[in-house]
């Protein structure tokens, strides 16, 4: 299975996974290293910065070496995103981000005005962006052009586990753009995350599906799984779908019986 | 076996710490409790008081509910012990717990616990909106599920505080408010002393109870220290008036409101990490009141008494880490999260016991702070 290269690093793992709303900070844990992911995002609002004092989240994800991708959930404008990324700098001094503006509470759908605007002045201050965006093709090419490292459209509502719900717009967007499509939201279970890869995404990005199941770290060896399924299926090359039946024996070199010998 | 005129300190006046020295003095130990600031102010005060177990089950925390479970059938026998010592002893409000769902997404939520419960045999039921109604005649024409679970119970946890303050005073024990415990000194893996800003206490037993600041203790090698952050939870306290005559513990996927006896309403509660900041703020307290108004439409004419923020604390596993350390005379009963109140009784009963009999209960036993030696 080929590497998933991002900007200038490489990752063996095709999986993402978010580090919110696990249970407790061990399941998370283990969940994470089930999953065999290398990038893990932090919800930079959400987390406590504040490192000196005791331990904290970002302890426990420091012990394993993750590669920390922070992100912006919970911005609602360019400034806050812009503001928010730019802590996320000097906290975990990193000039990656995902990008995350949303519109709505209900939908978690991205602004995309603020989200464009968000992405072309932080690409301007260097940033590696690589935002959460709808499933349009437009608005992806459009960030995939102005310099993101990677876009990532949504398969379905954030939070929602209801899958891939526009395979031929995610299929659109990987031809039209030339860096890594990642999907980030929307998978709920196994076979979501496979489906993503068989259509040529080049990763997903995950967090519920995982901290939201009954047993988190079962799920997460699931997701590695099928990430992994999906992928080498894509390499694979599927075999062309027919739509009569065709006798996988060969017809040839069978053994005759002669039944009066019997 | 420990002897009677051995003298115990306690780090930390919570729910936790109090209940323990006031089970110890009432046992004939010589007890003091240290309190950086004053006896029960911290997340024992804002906690809501719900003894819950039913209710707050998580899928892989059996063992903690059961514990929670028995914890909450020894709050009589407490409560019948604490009146021999003091009077204005709080009520158990064996009020069960109502969920509320307020859409489809809610009834998805509701039943997929529903499911979890049945299959542990738990007392529940499911309701329509209307079913749920007729218990809460309050609740919202939009709510249009919920859960009833008939065996969850909740006490005015800021009444117990003071009365259990006065039980452990009433029989000898002293409470040193504003006092900091900086050290504890430990020589030859035994317990020795305390050290505060002031003074050097000679002591034969520490039990640390210091909630989310368990950490913070110097002398204590790191690798004996519980794994604790502070997690901070946000609540608001109303005015119980005519407007809005709550019954009993309501909940939804996003809040709780619960009547206390003092005549107010508390509806909690956020879960954010902050580390050791307690600012209420804006974002949270308005998510709160919207979540809670959602359900309860009829809050919104009362009174606000209070907001404030408490610190959780919040062991790796979110579980309590109860027990001797492998310090001789150093014990911890700390880390009880979001169910100190519910998880007082039976945490103290045993402790007590373990501290002054060297008898280990078996309910210890998921809880010890050993588990996380071989987790490296």
């Amino acid at each position: 299975m080929s590497s998933l290269q991002i900007a200038d690093r490489e990752f063996d793992s095709r999986l993402i996974v978010g580090s919110g709303r696990f249970p407790d900070p061990e399941t998370m844990q283990k969940a994470l290293r089930a999953s065999g992911t290398e990038m893990v995002t932090v919800a930079l609002r959400r987390a406590n910065l504040n490192t000196d004092e005791g331990e904290n989240i970002l302890t426990y994800l420091r012990e394993d070496g993750y590669f920390l991708l922070p992100n912006t959930a919970g911005c609602y404008t360019a400034e806050e995103a812009i503001t928010t990324a730019k802590l996320g700098r000097e906290a975990l001094g990193t000039n990656w981000v995902k990008l995350e503006v949303i519109g709505d509470d209900e939908t978690l759908f991205p602004d995309v005005p603020e989200l464009l605007k968000a992405a072309e002045k932080l690409i301007l201050e260097d940033f590696v962006v690589l935002p959460y965006a709808n499933d349009d093709p437009i608005t992806c090419r459009k960030l995939a052009d102005m310099g993101c490292a990677a876009v990532m459209p949504l398969g379905a509502p954030i939070g929602s586990g209801m899958g891939i719900r526009n395979p031929y717009n995610l299929r659109i967007i990987k031809e039209l753009v030339d860096v890594p499509v990642i999907v980030d939201a929307g998978v709920g279970t196994a076979s979501d995350a496979a489906i993503a890869m068989e259509l040529g995404m080049d990763a997903v990005l995950m967090n519920s599906a995982i901290s939201q199941a009954k047993h988190p770290v079962m799920m997460a060896e699931a997701m590695k799984k099928s990430v992994e399924a999906g992928r080498l299926a894509l390499e694979s090359g599927r075999m062309p779908k027919r739509l009569y039946a065709k006798a996988s024996s060969p017809e040839d070199g069978l053994i005759e019986v002669d039944r009066e010998e019997q | 076996m420990k002897n009677n005129t051995d003298h115990i300190a306690i780090i930390g006046g919570g729910i936790i710490g109090l209940g323990i020295g006031w089970q110890l003095v009432r046992r004939g130990a010589k007890v003091t409790i240290f309190e950086k600031g004053e006896i029960g102010k911290e997340a024992s005060w804002v906690a809501g008081g719900m003894l819950a177990p039913y209710a707050e089950a998580g899928f892989e925390e059996i063992k903690l509910m059961r514990f929670g479970e028995q914890s909450l059938q020894m709050y009589p026998r407490l409560l019948d012990e604490l009146s021999e010592d003091t009077d204005e002893v709080p009520v158990l409000d064996t009020c069960g717990t109502l969920m509320a769902g307020i859409d489809r997404d809610d009834t998805e939520k509701l039943k997929r616990l529903y499911e979890f419960r049945k299959e542990l045999a738990l007392d529940v039921k499911l309701l329509t909106g209307t079913e749920a109604r007729e218990r809460e005649p309050l609740l919202s024409p939009n709510v249009v599920s919920g859960l009833w679970l008939p065996d969850d119970a909740q006490i005015d946890n800021r009444k117990l505080l003071k009365a259990m303050k006065r039980g452990f005073e009433q029989l000898g024990g002293t409470v040193m408010e504003q006092t900091k415990v900086e050290e504890v000194d430990i020589k030859r893996e035994t317990v020795m002393s305390v050290i505060t800003e002031e003074e050097t206490y000679a002591v034969d037993q520490v039990v640390v109870a210091a909630g989310c600041w368990s950490q913070q203790l110097d002398g204590i090698p790191d690798q004996q220290l519980p794994p604790i952050r502070p997690e901070k939870g946000q609540i608001i306290t109303m005015e119980k008036t005519a407007d809005c005559p709550l019954k009993g513990i309501i909940r939804s996927p996003r809040m709780y409101l619960v009547p206390k006896e003092d005549g107010t309403i508390r509806l909690g509660a956020t879960a954010e990490e902050k580390g050791f900041d307690k600012r209420p703020t804006a974002g949270p307290q308005k998510e709160l009141l919207e979540h809670g108004w959602e359900m309860i439409p009829s809050i919104y004419e009362l009174p606000l008494v209070e907001t404030v923020a408490g610190l959780r604390p919040a062991g790796k596993d979110h579980r309590p880490i109860i027990g001797e350390s492998d310090i001789s005379g150093l014990y911890y009963a700390t880390g009880h999260y979001r169910h100190g109140i519910m998880l007082m009784p039976l945490t103290v009963y045993a402790l007590v016991d373990e501290i002054l009999e060297g008898e280990v209960s078996d309910w210890l036993t998921p809880f010890r702070p050993q588990r996380f030696n071989a987790n490296e």
